[in-house]
Formats: structure tokens, sequence, C-alpha cells
């Protein structure tokens, strides 16, 4: 029996209080500790962590450059906790006063509380020197983490977009990872502008559905979405084959290294499964950056397109978590048989990187397929590693 | 190389007489910037001597690649005007040489303008007014989103539409033919009555010839199953150096078999003889003033068909700044006037006010001659995916439009004009699939009904971007457009079986309501050299 549950039912089956045990027959759609990624404070968190180890084993991955950004793992804009990291962030906004910064409350979903700020005195609240702050317990719930703007995002028709791409993860330890491959490029239905007296029009900024809906202009049909197909064609046609593949490698290789980074703290229950939402910002120089990851994508949908996308995302979902439509048995070593992938492409599978000879005929096709294949190896420049660990 | 007309360049110094024979400006399809000034200003150099003048030049033309520009301009000229005819011809036979065309393209025309100055006096607006100062700042301020702008449109209506357009052509007939009331074998079942050349599939094999079973396409042989080693690599890399060697023609032969993405920009630019001078961006800002001072009725018939159609398209709504940027300049552009010389149609006149018939008084209205109708705007929209620069972009669907566009709502005997295309369409389908057109007729589905608003929009908003892209990459590398009622009867073709057991017109209308994930190449294909006829 699949069992989909929201993650309020999740944090109920798993909590110790209840003693609620799985049996071997029933399969879940989250992993207990999914907060570990799908929180905005844990996943910048667990990034860092990583980052740090890896820099500790002399890691190729961990290089850096001569201002010593990494080179490879640079894909989260520079974050910090608020309160608790108040003080590290002032000294990083005096740095470039002129900058912007994007405020998001932890817990929160579909752009819900999210303020812009370029001012320190808009967010003293959070200080926590502060006489009026009222943020000295510690309800996580309150949260906020504070993340440089990118105020020059890629336009496209001048303007905003973000990437939604869809990721599932059938276990964590070995990591298996399965990319959808019609992901969505969601538009903002306002001209984009990067000028200081627009920071409070949640319209520009703000690529929610759930935000853009509201807008005057937003048109039902096509929801103000793109196929990622479509990206890619307008990407190669405008900028180049070579730029555009290298751009969608670096997609592919962020989100893997997002869930290394949080494969040793999940608890990789057996029973779990979970599909997640990839939200990606593409910046004008073509570098992809890890905005946040979702545990519960929206599966409502807004257009006809959307409601045929969803259902089949569900389908092939549930296909890879329970092949063959059987009772599942959550034993099974996971391993889907290749048809049954549906639009899904496998993104990373650890055993067969591992593995000698990994798969590698399928190829990664202009305007038909996205993800790469399975225990791919780099083939831009980074051709230093050929395991990933 | 015959076809591409190699043959018929002249060696370097007629080159040279033939370049300062164009006219730069008004009665061209060339859009000014034209390269006479700067080749006058080469022709100074000290290398070039009295002596050896006539060698020293060819030399110099073919180290500094004069040679090759002064090739694809000649090849430009020799793809867009029509070939010499009898001398004794008038000009109007260089617009259209039968006469009850021409006479029915008038009438037409007449209804069209009476249609819009009717528009025009009801809604009490003029035709053209100059806008006051405050208007046109915001104009310029809000030039990069127009698309935000509401003005309200509901009192304006498309001028015409596909379908008005269609009953003008099914109303057509030849007062010379006859082919009396009996049926027979011979009679056309179809909805045109005139009897225009066509070719049939032998023909069309022969003349699509790359399209063949044993010829690499791109759009089939590129698809995942397909290793890149056996054609997808080989022929991005002849297209590299295509690129490299800047030849129109042999760009236009490369077409055939289709353009890599990466490279299509490039192509079309080259085939279109498109190179971004300075005095081309300059013009383009000329035109946007024009647009800023200047208001004209037809801006709000642009608005309008951009709203209804660019705007709801999945693919293009991103574009849709873009649209207004390149369609308000072209209805001022009166370069565009040039092609009327072997356009059927002529740009409407109009008459200053109080002044009506005096000749002196008579301007072209709109400034370029073109009227749009509904669906316009979508002959610019899948460019949008190739050109981010709006000067380049306009240049592109100008020559696209000069070139090709503009048979696609003139009533002509051209080859590749509507009603040959409708006509082709047709005989194909009753030669071939004689049937499912039988069955279609009985039914009150004539399929022309269908397929007549995918031809007139060249298959734009109908296919999905990537399909469109490689269908118009063949337009371009036969520099014609038969293509596009080929592909109107492969589509039926496939939708065969579905449509023999439909009842009703509305039932097939439904049947081929969406192609988007239909695949042109192998359609295209599997009708024209693997169908058993």
């Amino acid at each position: 029996m699949i069992n989909w549950m929201s993650v309020q039912t999740i944090r109920n089956v798993f909590s110790v209080e209840t003693g609620y045990r799985l049996s071997d027959d029933q399969i879940v759609n989250h992993f207990p500790n999914h907060y570990e990624l799908t929180r905005k404070d844990l996943m910048v968190k667990n990034i860092k962590r990583y980052r740090k180890e890896l820099e500790k084993e002399g890691s190729p991955l961990a290089e850096k450059d001569e201002n010593g950004k990494y080179l490879y793992l640079d894909f989260v804009p520079v974050t910090y906790m608020l309160p608790a990291d108040y003080n590290l962030f002032v000294e990083e906004f005096r740095k470039s006063p002129s900058s912007t910064w994007i405020m998001k409350p932890c817990g929160k979903a579909q752009g819900k509380g999210i303020f812009l700020i370029n001012k320190l005195s808009q967010i003293k609240k959070w200080s926590r020197d502060s006489k009026t702050s009222s943020f000295v317990s510690q309800s996580t719930k309150e949260a906020y983490v504070i993340s440089l703007y990118i105020n020059n995002p890629l336009l496209i028709g001048g303007r905003k977009f973000d990437l939604r791409l869809y990721v599932l993860v059938s276990t964590y330890r070995p990591l298996r990872c399965y990319m959808y491959k019609l992901g969505f490029c969601r538009f903002c239905t306002v001209k984009y502008t990067p000028s200081t007296s627009e920071l409070d029009n949640m319209f520009v900024h703000l690529t929610n559905v759930a935000i853009q809906k509201h807008g005057e202009d937003y048109n039902h049909i096509h929801g103000g979405k793109w196929t990622v197909n479509n990206l890619r064609l307008y990407l190669e046609s405008t900028r180049g084959k070579e730029v555009t593949s290298k751009l969608f490698d670096e997609i592919h290789w962020i989100i893997v290294q997002s869930l290394k980074a949080v494969a040793p703290v999940m608890n990789n229950d057996k029973h779990c499964f979970e599909c997640y939402g990839y939200d990606i910002i593409i910046d004008d120089k073509l570098k992809p950056w890890l905005i946040e990851v979702n545990a519960s994508p929206s599966l409502t949908s807004s257009t006809a397109n959307d409601r045929i996308l969803k259902y089949n995302l569900i389908n092939d979902t549930l296909n890879i978590a329970v092949p063959n439509g059987e009772i599942p048995d959550c034993k099974w070593n996971k391993s889907p048989p290749k048809e049954v992938l549906g639009n899904y492409e496998i993104l990373y599978d650890e055993e067969l990187a591992q593995g000698d000879g990994a798969d590698r005929e399928l190829r990664s096709r202009p305007g038909q397929s996205l993800g790469p294949k399975g225990g791919r190896s780099r083939d831009s420049g980074r051709t230093v590693l050929t395991t990933w660990k | 190389m015959e076809s591409c007309g190699r043959s018929a360049t002249p060696p370097g110094l007629e080159g040279v007489a033939l370049c300062r024979r164009c006219p730069v400006g008004s009665n061209s399809a060339i859009p000014p910037g034209h390269h006479s000034q700067d080749l006058q200003a080469s022709l100074q150099r000290p290398e070039i001597k009295l002596e050896s003048l006539k060698e020293d030049i060819k030399e110099y033309f073919k180290i500094s690649g004069w040679e090759k520009k002064l090739q694809n301009a000649v090849y430009s000229e020799l793809s867009v005007f029509p070939s010499p005819s009898h001398p004794a011809a008038p000009p109007e036979h260089l617009k259209e040489p039968l006469v009850y065309m021409r006479k029915a393209q008038g009438s037409w025309e007449k209804r069209i303008l009476k249609s819009l100055n009717s528009m025009c006096t009801e809604l009490s607006i003029p035709l053209a007014r100059k806008r006051p100062v405050g208007e046109q700042k915001e104009l310029l301020n809000k030039w990069n989103e127009m698309g935000t702008d509401e003005p309200d449109l509901s009192l304006f209506r498309p001028v015409y539409a596909p379908k008005d357009f269609l009953e003008v052509l099914i109303n057509l007939r030849n007062p010379n033919y006859e082919n009396g009331d009996s049926l027979s074998f011979r009679t056309h079942l179809g909805l045109i009555q005139v009897p225009l050349k066509v070719k049939d599939i032998p023909e069309l094999k022969e003349f699509f010839v790359e399209l063949g079973l044993t010829t690499g396409q791109l759009g089939i042989d590129d698809s995942t199953q397909v290793p890149p080693e056996l054609f997808e690599n080989e022929h991005v890399r002849i297209g590299q150096k295509v690129l490299a060697e800047q030849d129109s023609a042999a760009a236009q032969q490369y077409i055939r078999q289709g353009s890599p993405t990466a490279l299509r920009a490039e192509l079309w630019a080259l085939i279109l003889n498109i190179s971004s001078q300075p005095e081309d961006i300059l013009y383009y800002e000329q035109l946007k003033t024009n647009v800023i001072q200047h208001d004209l009725l037809v801006d709000s018939l642009i608005y309008k068909d951009v709203k209804l159609t660019a705007s709801n398209d999945d693919y293009y709504f991103v574009f849709e700044d873009y649209l207004y940027q390149v369609l308000l300049c072209f209805s001022r552009d009166t370069s565009v006037l040039g092609h009327f010389a072997y356009n059927s149609a002529s740009p409407p006149k109009s008459y200053i006010r109080g002044k009506l018939g005096l000749e002196e008084y008579a301007v072209f209205y709109p400034p370029n001659g073109v009227i749009p109708f509904h669906g316009f705007s979508m002959y610019v929209a899948p460019l949008c995916f190739l050109y981010h620069e709006p000067s380049k972009l306009y240049q592109i669907f100008r020559e696209m439009y000069v070139r090709f566009f503009f048979r696609l709502h003139s009533i002509s005997s051209h080859p590749s004009g509507i009603v040959s295309l409708c006509l082709l369409f047709e005989t194909l389908l009753q030669t071939y699939l004689p049937q499912l057109f039988y069955h279609l007729r009985e039914i009150g589905a004539q399929p022309l009904r269908i397929s007549f608003k995918w031809m007139v929009r060249a298959f734009s908003g109908y296919l999905a971007t990537d399909q469109l892209l490689l269908l118009w990459d063949r337009i371009l590398g036969y520099n014609s457009l038969e293509i596009l009622a080929v592909l109107a009867a492969a589509v039926f073709a496939f939708r065969a079986v579905n449509l023999m057991e439909v009842t009703s017109l509305a039932a097939a209308e439904a049947v081929l309501a969406d192609l988007s994930t239909l695949k042109v190449m192998p359609l295209l294909q599997i009708f024209l050299f693997a169908t058993v006829t």
C-alpha cells in the first residue's frame, strides 16, 4: 500500500511518541527528516557543512579560486540565518552596501512572507541586540534566512523566470535519484527591473505561481509557463550549444551535490521515497543558483497543460516507487527497470557510478531530453573526477 | 550548382557596375545601408594601379571578402526577383501575368480598404494623427513593455480573417476556361476552381530530392536513438564551414537538410543576406521615432492581433513586447513598398482630408502598404526564438515578409502563391487519398477549409516551435512555399484513419485541432517518398 501523506502526517507517523511503525508492505512519499533539505535554513547549513568536509578531506571538488570562492560548489547564494547570524550578516552587508537582500521565512511556502531589503534599518527587528526583538525564543517557526538577492537574473523577453524541476529520490544511501524531463519555467507577468522603486512589487520579483496568478496580466491559457525544452531551444538558438549544454550540466550537478550534502544526515528509511520540487534561478552569466527545494511541490494545476504534466508526474513517480503496480515490498532493491521510467531519467545512481562500465547509451539531446545518464562522468573540464564519492 | 545561380554571377568588374545600378532605398526591396559607398572607398586604395586595374580589383575583392559579399548580394537579388520576362511585357506582368487574377486582387483590395475606412468613420478615429508631446514621452518610456498598455480595443475588429480571404479564392474563376457541367474523372473536387499548374508527387520528389530517404535530415536523423556520428556531427561541421565561408548559396543548399539549432540564426541571416550594419540599426531607430511621433489606426489593429494570438500562445507569450516593437515599425517602413513591384497586390492609397482624388495629396496607407489581418503577428513570433536584438529581428522579419509571407495573402498565379498552394494541397489529396477526400467532401468538410489557416500562417502557432523552425529551414532552402501544401496533405494522410470515421466538419476539425505533437520531417518524408502511389 502506498501512503501519500502530507508533511504534517509524516511528522506524526515518524514521531517517537506515537510509536507508529510502518509494515513491510507500506511505503510513504516522504523521508522522515526531509526538512534537512527542504527547510531553507537547514539546506544551507547542510551544504555549508558538506563543503567544509570536502575541504578538510582535500577533495578536488572543494577547490577554491583566488577570491576564496568555491569553483564547483558555489551554487547557493550567500545566506545567513536570522537572528542567529545577524552580526555576520551585517559585516557582509557593509562590504557591498548597495546590494539587495531577500528575506524568507524558513518554514513557509508559496512566496508567503518574503520581502526584499536594501537597507539595514528594514530588518532591525531581527537584530539580536534589539530591545524590541521578540525572537529570543527558540521557536524555529519564526526564523528567517536572508540571502544575497540575484539582481541580474537571465531575462527572456525582458522578464524574470525561474526553473521548477522535479527530482525523485528513492534512496539516499546509496543515492539514487531521477530527474523529470518535463520541468518548466515560471515567468513573471511584469517586466523585470532592478530599480529600487520596485523592490516592493512582488509581481516583478517573485515567480511563484501562487503570487503571479493574482497579477492583472496573468493569463490562464499558458499560465506564464514555458517547458524546459523551450528554454533549451531558445538558449541554443541565441547563445549556442556549448554554453547551453554547460548550463544544463551544471544544473544537474548542483541537484546531485545538494542531495549528497544531506545524504549522511537523512533517515534513509526503506519505506520512503520522495519527489522534490527544485527551484533554480539562472543569472545573466548563465550560472544556475539553487534557491530552494520543496518537499510538497504543488500538485494542483493552473492550466490544462499543467494538469497533464502533474498527472504524468504522479503516474511516473509511482511507477518508479512501486514498479509493476504490485504490492510494494520495502525490502526490494529499488532498482526499477528502464521501461517504467516514463518521463524520468536517471540523474545519479551511486551504485552504478561506483561500479565499472556505467550505462552510457542515453545521450543528452537538444529539445528532447534533459538529464544526463546514470553514472555519468563530467565532461566539461572537470574530468578530474571519474567517480563521485 | 546551376540552380543556385552561381553561373550567373558576373566576374569582378561587372559586379561593381551591378552594385552601382542597384538603387538604394525606395524602389528596391533591398533596404538602405548598401555596400556601394564602402566599396567606392575601398577602390581608392594604393594597391590598385591603373595599368592592371581589372586584375588588381579582382584580386582585392577576393582577399578582402568583397567578392563573397557581392556574390551574396547578387544571389539575393536572383532569389527575390522573378526571372526576366519578355521585353514588351508591361510592369503589371511582373506583378501578375494573368489579367483575371489582377482583377480579383484589385477587387479584394477595394473591399479591404472599404472595411478599413468604414471602421475609421464609425469610430471617428483618423487613419493617422500626430501624437501630442506628452503622449510621445510616455510611449518612449514604455517602449519595452507596450504589452502592459491596455487601450480599449473592444471596438476594433480585424480588417479580415483568413476565412474571409478563402471565400474570395473559392470564387475565383478564369473567364477563358470552361470545364463544362458534366462531372468526369478530371473534375476537381476541391474548392479552388482555377486551372493553375501544380506539381505532382514525382515532380515534388525531384524538387525536394534532398528530403529523400537516403539523405540525412535534421528532424529525423538527429533523434535520440541515432548515434550522432552517423549524420549529425558531420552536418554540424559542414554548417560551421558554410558560415565561415559566408556563402549564401551554399547556405541555402545546406539548410535543405535542416539547420542545427545553434547555427540557425546566423544561417538564416546569411541566406537572407542580412548583416547588421550601423546604417541598418540607424534605420530601425528612425522607424521607432516615426512610431513615437505618429499614431496610426493600424497600430490598434496590430495591438488587437497580438493580444488575440501571440499573447495566448504557449511558446510566444514571452515575446509579446518584441512583437509590438517589430510590427509598429514595420507599418511605417516605406522601403517595403519596393516589393510591390513583384507582388500582385498594390499598396492602398489614401488622400489627405478634403483632397480626395487629387494625386499630389495621395499617400500610401499604411506607409508600408501592408494592412495586417488576423494572425499577422504570428509571422514574427517564431523569429523571436532566434533573434533577441530588436533591429536584427526586424530586418530578418522584413526580408522574410518581402520574400515569402506576402504570397500567402495576395491573389496570384505564382507557384508559391496561396492560390497555387491551395490547389496543390487539394490535388495531392484528391490524387493520393481519393477515398478520404471524397468522404470529407460528402460530410461537408472540404479539407481546404481546415488546412487553409495552417498555410496562410505558414503553420506558425500550430506546430511546436522546434518543428516549425525545421519547416521554415526548408522554405528558405528551397526558396518556395510549396512545402506548406505538402505538409498539409501529409498531416491529413497521417490522420486519415481517424478522419474516415468522422461525420461532420466539426468532428474533422477536432481530429486536426492539435498539431503540436507532430514531427514534420518524418511526415513529409513518408508522404513524399514512402507512400505507395
